[in-house]
């Protein structure tokens, strides 16, 4: 098994390491960066719970070696908060309509909902349900998960002060 | 953060919009699941499955994976067998065992033969591959009514046949009844196998600890006394195990019940000394992790008069277990307890039948059986109404339970606590739009487009007592299932609750907060709940049968109760008066007589804690208080003749959904979809709302996108999520709920339970909307799920069979 160098940023921290060739994005992520709170559904790009922002754009990271990463820019769910012990607009909407039950789901609709909210703050049902349609959720029939990301937009419209995509939760 | 849903409702807490507790971690990524347990020197499973359906293992040859990089051991069946006990059967079957590697024969196509432990996940895998094994293929039997005929192939041939169990019960007056009716009715439906299918799969991490003789267990697991059962079939003391119910489950809905796993991962720790972590890939998890649901084939007969009233039925339900046996069969025998549905039905025949196969077997699947069975009486039901030309919804009106009529003993021997089923349907019709969807429907029927309303009234016996298990098993006479909660005030004042079972996502840690803080009157965002591991803990029967906020609920409510009353006690002494001359107020102690003499909830706990002078007599120091609560209702064993109080409380449900069929392929789509729900108080709404929306979109998966197919030679065809559909975002319609409330009067806050609600009603549902949308060309189905192909089928065949 052939080791790769590569070098990549993760959360907005430069990481570097020398990964066997056939291992996934998602388990270098969780096995050798500990970021556990990217999950393992399918392992065959259907379910979306390992999703994650690869330079801005949501993608399964099951189906991507880490190699495939080397230079790449990656948000992990532990990296959406502006900082540790805070959280951004779209999860505390998340919490705010309980949008979630078991959570194994959720770091991957965080994701594919923050991918839509960056293209647009006025999203129809229609686009937030396209948004998380790659998404699966065996918990909440979605509802509560639409409802969240519609919230979010709407705080999103309306706080333009700087830094007010935050809140301070705890 | 809370507003009241009804203002001037009576409780400070309760019922109220309340952010959950859990929500928090999950939103950032900080749960903690089984497979982010990583221990250091962890040794990893791979699983070597049979290919064949039925074969004798002639040979296992491990050299060739022994000698592969990185792998510690290849272990067998015989091994095990050698070394374990067999797994727990819900039935008096002794001639069936289970282990956790098939022993002698593979019994179904992906059964586990031989585990390959290596330091990492992919060495095993890769080692699994070397493995040889030799087998002897065998004739499966895979049709569930094949393998009763006689000859059929023996799944456990020391068994002797493929009947595992087999009950016929009456209920009242069933000859008499059919013989007077005016009418009567049969039909064939049928139930196919799916699941709950959690999208997190199963793992489990174990660890030895040689020097304190503990085995230490992180799982993802949702069993009753799953500790009990890893000890046993490992031969070591309970106290030796300890399963740690801080793990996050992602997702159960009733499956995540990996007894085999377990057993494997404990057996390998002890042996090997290294810990051992097994988490299921999703191929071996739909293959392999036995964690199928019901797969069942209803007989139905129903006697009734000219003006609609039913009065009797005749159900004769056949559920393919597959190849081995848990608990799977006993989900024949809990829907006994709700088998006449919502209605008055004077008398019932039930004729339950559990059949093995060589299929992946069986497990516990959200309801218990109970949503296959309410699917089947609905449909009755719709056919009476077919039947008769008369209005579904007044055939229904004219046979359900009146609100007066509670408590109601059906003919089973199970008395329905409390509802009000008329005033659901019609908010739930009136939700809907009834007669603006009538109007659209007939619009879309005039345009050429098939179009239905489904109808659906479906009950949730919750608060999930055993009584199956002495029903099906008379040597098994379990007659309590309790709950446990603990509650301590530390020193400083802060409340600290502790549970003993692990959560997937039902939101415990904020209904034990509500329950407590409603009765504390304390904020509940402020008090702390842990789940314990099975050592600290007292015992649970783990949150099954809908049953949390009824028994967890209670648990924890009569735990704070026994604070509440210590605290009254000290304020009195302290006050100088007696306990009934004071009043507890948020915490603090006021003498009734005069309210400027009160002591403070901080002062209460300081004495409580270091002042033993300024006790009264005979009180513990400290505050802390353990409750246990048994299910309301339960105790009793089965009459005779089977009459069963089953689940304590009755939640109820009415769907109301509108449907559009494809002309040409039939491919459904759901529209307006409104459903009236009456779970008592509910401590949670946002909980309980979003379980309901999880269940109907379930319930959408089961009625038609979900199935695990096998052809006829028994190899599964739908094992991945490429060809095992479930639900997206664009599948499940935008659902409204419409609350009712009809407390319990079994329970602390008038509760029922609710983990199931939804997915009950839901097929029936979507089931009765396609019916009615194929009666206009006199078509009918009444096979789950109703698949594009079939639904395609029976619309070619209704055009050709017009002139």
């Amino acid at each position: 098994m052939s080791e790769h160098k590569i070098a990549l940023t993760v959360n907005g921290a430069r990481r570097e390491a020398e990964v066997p060739s056939r291992l996934t994005l998602v388990d270098f992520l969780r096995d050798v960066l500990a970021l556990t709170g990217t999950h393992v559904g399918c392992e065959h790009g259907v379910c979306g719970a390992c999703s994650i922002l690869l330079d801005g754009r949501p993608v399964r990271a099951c189906l991507m070696f880490a190699v495939q990463a080397d230079g790449a820019e990656i948000t992990t769910v532990e990296g959406l908060a502006p900082e540790p012990g805070t959280l951004d607009l779209l999860q505390d909407s998340f919490w705010e309509t309980h949008a979630l039950q078991c959570g194994f789901c959720t770091p991957g609709m965080l994701i594919a909902a923050r991918g839509l909210l960056a293209e647009t703050l006025t999203p129809s049902d229609e686009e937030i349900r396209e948004a998380i349609g790659g998404n699966l959720c065996r918990c909440t029939g979605y509802k509560q998960i639409v409802d969240a990301i519609k919230l979010a937009a709407e705080r999103m419209r309306q706080s333009n002060a700087a830094g007010g995509d935050r809140v301070d939760a705890d | 953060m809370s507003t009241p849903i009804e203002p001037g409702g009576k409780f400070r807490y309760i019922a109220r919009k309340r952010r959950t507790k859990e929500d928090r971690r999950f939103i950032v990524g900080a749960g903690r699941y089984a497979a982010d347990i990583a221990l250091p020197g962890t040794l990893h499973v791979a699983l070597v499955a049979s290919p064949y359906p039925f074969a004798r293992i002639l040979s296992i040859d491990p050299r060739a994976a022994l000698a592969a990089p990185g792998v510690k051991a290849v272990v067998t069946g015989d091994e095990l067998e050698r070394a374990t006990g067999p797994l727990m059967s819900g039935l008096d079957i002794p001639k069936v065992k289970r282990y956790p590697l098939a022993v002698g024969l593979a019994r179904y196509a992906g059964e586990w033969i031989a585990a390959v432990v290596a330091e990492s996940r992919a060495l095993a895998e890769d080692a699994a591959e070397l493995v040889e094994v030799a087998y002897e293929p065998l004739a499966p039997v895979v049709d569930p009514e094949a393998a009763l005929e006689p000859g059929a192939p023996a799944v456990h041939p020391d068994h002797g046949s493929n009947l595992l169990y087999r009950r016929k019960f009456v209920f009242g007056p069933v000859e008499e009844d059919f013989a007077r009716a005016a009418h009567r009715l049969s039909f064939r439906a049928r139930w196919n196998r799916s699941s709950t299918v959690p999208i997190e799969t199963f793992g489990v991490t174990a660890s030895w600890n040689p020097a304190t003789q503990l085995l230490d267990v992180w799982a993802s697991i949702q069993m009753p006394k799953f500790p009990d059962q890893i000890a046993r079939a490992l031969r070591i003391p309970g106290n030796a195990v300890r399963v740690h119910f801080d793990v996050d489950v992602g997702g159960s809905y009733g499956v995540k019940r990996g007894i085999k796993h377990s057993v494997l991962a404990g057996y390998l720790a002890r042996k090997l000394g290294r810990p051992i972590r097994l988490i299921e890939d999703r191929l071996e998890n739909m293959r392999g992790g036995d964690a199928h649901g019901p797969d069942r084939i209803f007989d139905m007969s129903v006697a009734f008069e000219e003006n609609g009233i039913i009065r009797s039925l005749r159900i004769r339900a056949l559920d393919d277990v597959g190849a081995h046996v848990g608990r799977a069969p006993l989900q024949l025998g809990k829907p006994i307890g709700a088998i006449v549905g919502p209605y008055r039905i004077g008398s019932v025949e039930y004729e339950a039948i559990s059949v093995t196969t060589n299929k992946t077997p069986e497990e516990a699947v959200r309801g218990f059986g109970q949503s296959p069975t309410n699917f089947a009486l609905e449909t009755a039901v719709d056919r009476v109404a077919r039947h008769l030309g008369m209005d579904r919804i007044a055939l229904r009106r004219l046979n359900l339970i009146r609100h007066d009529e509670f408590p109601y003993t059906i003919p089973s021997g199970s008395t329905y606590d409390s509802g009000d089923y008329h005033a659901v349907l019609e908010k739930a019709l009136a939700a809907a739009g009834y007669d603006e969807l009538v109007r659209r429907r007939d619009a879309a029927r005039a345009a050429g487009r098939p179009a239905g309303i489904g109808i659906s009234c479906c009950l949730e016996p919750s608060g999930g007592n055993a009584a199956f298990e002495p029903l099906l098993n008379p040597k098994n006479e379990t007659t309590t299932w309790m709950e446990v909660c603990g509650v301590k005030v530390d020193l400083n004042g802060a409340i600290v609750a502790t549970m003993g079972t692990s959560s997937s996502g039902q939101g415990h840690e904020t209904l034990a907060a509500t329950a407590i803080g409603e009765i504390l009157e304390r904020d509940p965002d402020t008090i702390r709940v842990v789940h314990s591991d099975s050592l600290t803990a007292l015992p649970s029967n783990s949150p099954v049968g809908s049953r949390m906020a009824i028994m967890l609920g209670g648990a924890a409510a009569g735990a704070a109760e026994k604070i509440k009353a210590a605290m009254i006690r000290i304020g009195a002494h302290n006050l100088g008066a007696a306990p009934d001359a004071v009043d507890y107020s948020g915490g603090d102690v006021v003498l009734r007589a005069d309210p400027a003499k009160h002591l403070t909830w901080d002062r209460i706990v300081e004495i409580a804690h270091r002042k033993f002078h300024r006790l009264p007599p005979g009180l513990e120091p400290g505050l802390q208080a353990m409750h246990v609560w048994e299910v309301p209702t339960g105790g009793a064993m089965p009459g005779p003749d089977g009459r069963v109080q089953m689940y304590p409380c009755y939640a109820f449900e009415a769907h109301v959904v509108y449907a559009e069929l494809d002309p040409v392929t039939g491919q459904v789509r759901l529209g307006r979809y409104a459903v009236g729900h009456d779970c008592g108080t509910m401590i949670n709404p946002d909980i309980v709302h979003g379980m309901t929306y999880g269940g109907i979109a379930h319930g959408i998966g089961a009625a038609l996108y979900e199935r695990f197919h096998y052809d006829a030679a028994g190899q599964l065809l739908s094992g991945s999520f490429m060809d095992y559909l479930i639900p997206t975002a664009h599948e499940v319609p935008e659902i409204e709920i419409v609350d009712h409330c009809t407390p319990s009067p079994l329970t602390t806050f008038g509760q029922k339970g609710s983990g199931e609600a939804g997915y009950l009603g839901a097929p029936a549902a979507i089931a009765s909307a396609v019916n009615d949308a194929l009666a206009p060309l006199g078509a009918q189905i009444a096979t789950l799920p109703m698949t594009l192909s079939a639904l395609g089928e029976i619309l070619a065949a209704a055009h050709a069979a017009i002139p």
